[in-house]
């Protein structure tokens, strides 16, 4: 995977906090991080899985408060450059709508000079992510569907 | 005064979404109304919700918020289930 620079200044700025309908590619993911200081980037890459507590998933349907999802992911990413001063550009990318088992769901790769705190503010993303954006997901099996949350699973 | 009303844009999403069998709508309230008092007033609107009420976040105007927060004219308040990203 390389990181391609872009040059001049008329090109639109890149959203760096985005929910979307469409495929996400981690390679241009990643080159929204493009800028000659960094050293290292980090992702992660949340796919959708075949199985959950031993069912088997057809797909997941993911549902999101758009406008809010985008202002606290973008919260996250303040939150990280205040916690680790370190880490120059964070991103994260939500997919909503219908998901086959193997596609991505979400990205976020984050940028450094060097790697140190990379991993830590990586994990503290992902975290947040789950805590606090307004997303959710629903299970759908051959014989049913649940919308699923690891914050309650008990609810009805 | 006592009888100022404001109107809310209340929007609902994933499975207490499905329940009701829509994503929005808009309510005349009692000015002074707060969070808390609207999710009761909703839940006698709409019975469906009620095993979801006590599961819910309450955002207003993109801010989550607590449910004494008291509302204003024209505020957008989103009612959130547990949430699930990732």
């Amino acid at each position: 995977m390389s990181v391609d620079w872009y040059i001049g200044t008329e090109m639109k700025p890149m959203e760096l906090f985005e929910i979307t309908t469409e495929e996400i590619s981690v390679d241009e993911v990643v080159g929204r991080l493009a800028e000659p200081a960094i050293g290292a980037v980090v992702t992660f890459v949340g796919l959708v899985r075949g199985e959950t507590d031993g069912r088997e998933v057809r797909c997941l349907e993911y549902e999101a408060y758009p406008e809010m999802a985008e202002e606290t992911l973008r919260q996250i990413g303040d939150e990280i450059r205040a916690r680790w001063e370190t880490i120059r550009k964070v991103v994260i990318i939500h997919r909503v709508g219908r998901l086959q088992v193997g596609e991505i769901a979400v990205v976020i790769a984050l940028s450094a000079a060097h790697r140190q705190d990379t991993f830590d503010a990586l994990r503290y993303a992902i975290d947040r992510l789950k805590e606090i954006v307004p997303l959710w997901k629903k299970e759908v099996w051959a014989d049913g569907a649940e919308w699923r949350s690891e914050q309650d699973p008990h609810l009805p | 005064m006592r009888n100022k009303r404001i109107r809310v844009h209340v929007r609902f999403f994933a499975a207490p979404r499905e329940a009701l069998g829509m994503g929005e709508i808009e309510i005349e309230l009692p000015a002074g109304t707060t969070v808390g008092e609207l999710i009761g007033r909703l839940t006698e609107m709409y019975p469906v919700l009620q095993p979801y009420t006590r599961f819910l976040s309450v955002a207003v105007n993109r801010a989550y918020v607590g449910i004494q927060t008291e509302l204003r004219d024209g505020d957008e308040v989103a009612c959130l289930p547990p949430v699930g990203g990732g």
